[in-house]
């Protein structure tokens, strides 16, 4: 009974936050465990199949999204926290409004992406048979600290999972630390080859994990991430299962896994990782998919993810939350040989992290080339940002607080090209405003 | 007027380098520029021998334990060096782990740790393992606006009978019971303040650069004044948010 009252609560708190206009994914959840505080493992055992989790410091929500798409691609019917909310209040939104009004939950598989310091309370509710790592970067040490001591959350959590299957990116020298002595299976991905010419430093996985010995690259991606390897004892980048190579970035994304070649209209480099991994799950997961390349294609990428909004000319929104995040998609930005004008807002709400010294880690002098119309900054931290962008000797042409006006300002400039980059609790209302413009402009056609 | 030039040595930035202390450096150096001063930044890498007679700043930063561990080592092999440097009036700026490196011991992880004795000023850790976190506002001698920042250390220090950096008006400082933050003694300043803190405290940047011009040049007088509307701005904007 209580179970049943708990997914009612939960459904009504999310029909009121559509109403009202909140697109807050957990809320619903957090009401319907205060009733039930055990509703996930009453509902877990109506998962047919396998649930996968997904992990990592970046790319975690696009990385599950995908997954969550092939799977219904497929025709399978599947739990999901869509919506990025990904500790247990948000994983129990998932499940209670996938359930009937019943109370009846049907589902084949469960795909849910879970903050790496929450896996140990996650994981005492539900235990994952796969575990995808995207990759570990430094973040937002005040909420987090030190990576070794997420490192040390998720082993115990695996150790609590009994040790699910790891699908871990082999060119990460710190999270592919998890398949080291590991008690389960273990597969690995990876990029096979050289693609961008690297400048930036290696702030974290420096030192062997096995040794403590200086790490040296045959060659490297970005951050910590690449073809890593230890002189001094030897270990090195995994032997990859799954591994993209013949990589061209000219337009769009192209890449080959084993003898299948992908084509995808996306945006960042990075992304390339989000794809070989679910195609790396979907092979363990031994489903047979038909067009896995046509799912990806047309998958439709999450709020914020390099999402294209059209306003008469291309207005491109990105999360980024961390330097590896801030700098990937700055890289990207600037692969973008348009003129354009960039935005950028910074709030430090306790989501975002509430310490801002990372944005002295992140690379902005790179931004001002010869494309660079207009830069524009916003957010809570907007003088933060103007002050970093001053000792990078970049002229900031607009420090406000109004994301609409930046927009139409930008929108009537003479670039071809606006990119938006926001970090966390920017992002939907900043994608608000965009969709507002987007209306009027179509109201006065 | 070139004629004056300040040699800032940077220790192990590759390893020590947790919360943007690259803005420390990138501020001091162009502070100096702005006013025509010359600027040579030094970064030491590996562990190298360091000539700490052509240093003027030397700036140590904060890390994680496992780069800490390599620094407390390199550097334990040339306290007597940095001792010299620090008692001949040489300037030093240290951050974080890198203040708490300075004193008789402290922490690497859970672990006491000897200090280089520098100073004579120690570190504990509370029972829990709990962490100091959040904005700090302080107010310092000799410097008209408050001073701004951010904490976070497991470190509880005392300093003893030294000067504090400053008064605490919001935040916890160096161990949340005696009202105040970080060190000074003679030209070295050590606080666990990150933000990083120089650029959104000029004040407080020129002030340790102008004693630095003063020690190394007899006839150093007053800096010319910048424009620093930005960066008062976002020193205000976190003294108003209390």
């Amino acid at each position: 009974m209580r179970k049943i009252l708990a997914i009612w609560a939960a459904k009504i708190s999310a029909v009121l936050g559509v109403v009202l206009g909140k697109k807050s994914s957990s809320t619903p959840g957090a009401i319907a465990l205060k009733i039930c505080p055990d509703l996930i493992k009453k509902l877990k055992g109506n998962i047919k199949n396998q649930v996968i989790v997904t992990c990592g410091t970046n790319g975690k929500t696009t990385t599950n999204n995908l997954l969550y798409s092939a799977l219904t691609k497929c025709g399978y019917k599947v739990v999901c926290n869509k919506l990025g909310a990904n500790m247990l209040t948000g994983i129990a939104t998932a499940f209670a409004l996938e359930c009937d009004v019943f109370g009846r939950l049907k589902a084949d598989y469960a795909c849910l992406e879970v903050d790496e310091a929450y896996t140990v309370k996650v994981f005492e509710h539900i235990q994952p048979d796969f575990v995808i790592v995207t990759n570990l970067f430094r973040d937002q040490l005040d909420r987090y600290g030190e990576i070794d001591t997420i490192m040390d959350i998720m082993k115990n959590a695996l150790k609590k999972a009994n040790f699910p299957t790891l699908i871990l990116n082999g060119d990460d020298p710190i999270s592919s630390g998890f398949g080291r002595d590991y008690k389960g299976d273990v597969l690995y991905y990876g990029i096979g080859q050289e693609v961008l010419s690297r400048q930036d430093d290696v702030k974290e996985g420096r030192f062997c994990a096995v040794c403590g010995g200086e790490q040296k690259y045959n060659f490297r991606h970005y951050s910590q991430l690449g073809d890593f390897y230890c002189p001094n004892c030897g270990n090195k980048r995994p032997q990859i299962d799954f591994e993209a190579t013949d990589i061209d970035l000219s337009n769009g994304l192209k890449f080959s896994v084993k003898e299948q070649r992908f084509l995808l209209n996306y945006k960042g480099f990075y992304n390339i990782y989000n794809c070989i991994a679910v195609y790396g799950a979907i092979k363990a997961l031994r489903i047979d998919v038909q067009s896995f390349e046509k799912i990806l294609d047309n998958y439709k990428p999450q709020i914020g993810r390099m999402q294209e909004i059209d306003l008469g000319k291309p207005f491109i929104l990105n999360l980024a939350k961390n330097p590896a995040g801030f700098n990937q998609a700055i890289e990207t930005v600037m692969q973008d040989k348009r003129k354009k004008d960039v935005i950028i807002a910074v709030n430090d709400k306790p989501s975002d992290g509430t310490d801002v010294s990372w944005l002295w880690d992140v690379d902005f002098e790179k931004v001002a080339d010869s494309t660079l119309n207009t830069i524009s900054v916003l957010g809570m931290r907007k003088y933060d940002l103007a002050l970093r962008f001053k000792y990078a000797d970049v002229k900031v042409d607009n420090i406000t607080d109004n994301m609409k006006d930046v927009l139409l300002k930008c929108l009537n400039s003479d670039a071809e090209v606006c990119y938006v980059l926001v970090n966390y609790t920017a992002l939907f209302s900043t994608e608000n405003l965009m969709l507002e413009i987007q209306k009027e402009k179509e109201r006065n056609k | 007027m070139a004629d004056y030039k300040i040699t800032i040595v940077h220790l192990y930035p590759n390893l020590l380098n947790l919360y943007g202390d690259k803005g420390n450096i990138e501020c001091m150096k162009k502070r100096l520029l702005w006013r025509g001063i010359d600027v040579e930044v030094v970064t030491v890498i590996d562990d190298e021998e360091i000539d700490f007679d052509k240093a003027d700043i030397v700036f140590l930063g904060g890390g994680s334990e496992r780069e800490l561990r390599i620094v407390a080592e390199r550097l334990f092999n040339k306290k007597q060096q940095i001792s010299g440097f620090v008692e001949n009036n040489g300037s030093l700026m240290a951050v974080c782990e890198g203040f708490e490196l300075l004193g008789k011991y402290y922490y690497i992880g859970k672990e006491k740790t000897e200090g280089l004795g520098i100073l004579d000023i120690y570190t504990e850790i509370s029972a829990d393992g709990s962490r100091f976190t959040g904005d700090v506002i302080l107010e310092c001698d000799g410097i008209s606006n408050k001073v701004v920042g951010f904490e976070n250390h497991g470190g509880i220090t005392n300093i003893n009978d030294y000067t504090p950096l400053g008064k605490v008006l919001k935040g916890n400082g160096n161990d949340k019971v005696s009202g105040v933050e970080g060190v000074i003694y003679k030209n070295v300043m050590g606080t666990h303040l990150h933000g990083p803190i120089f650029p959104k405290n000029p004040e407080l940047c020129d002030k340790f650069l102008l004693n630095t011009l003063k020690h190394k040049y007899n006839d150093f007088a007053e800096f010319s004044p910048l424009n620093d509307e930005i960066e008062n701005l976002a020193n205000q904007y976190m003294v108003n948010r209390g």
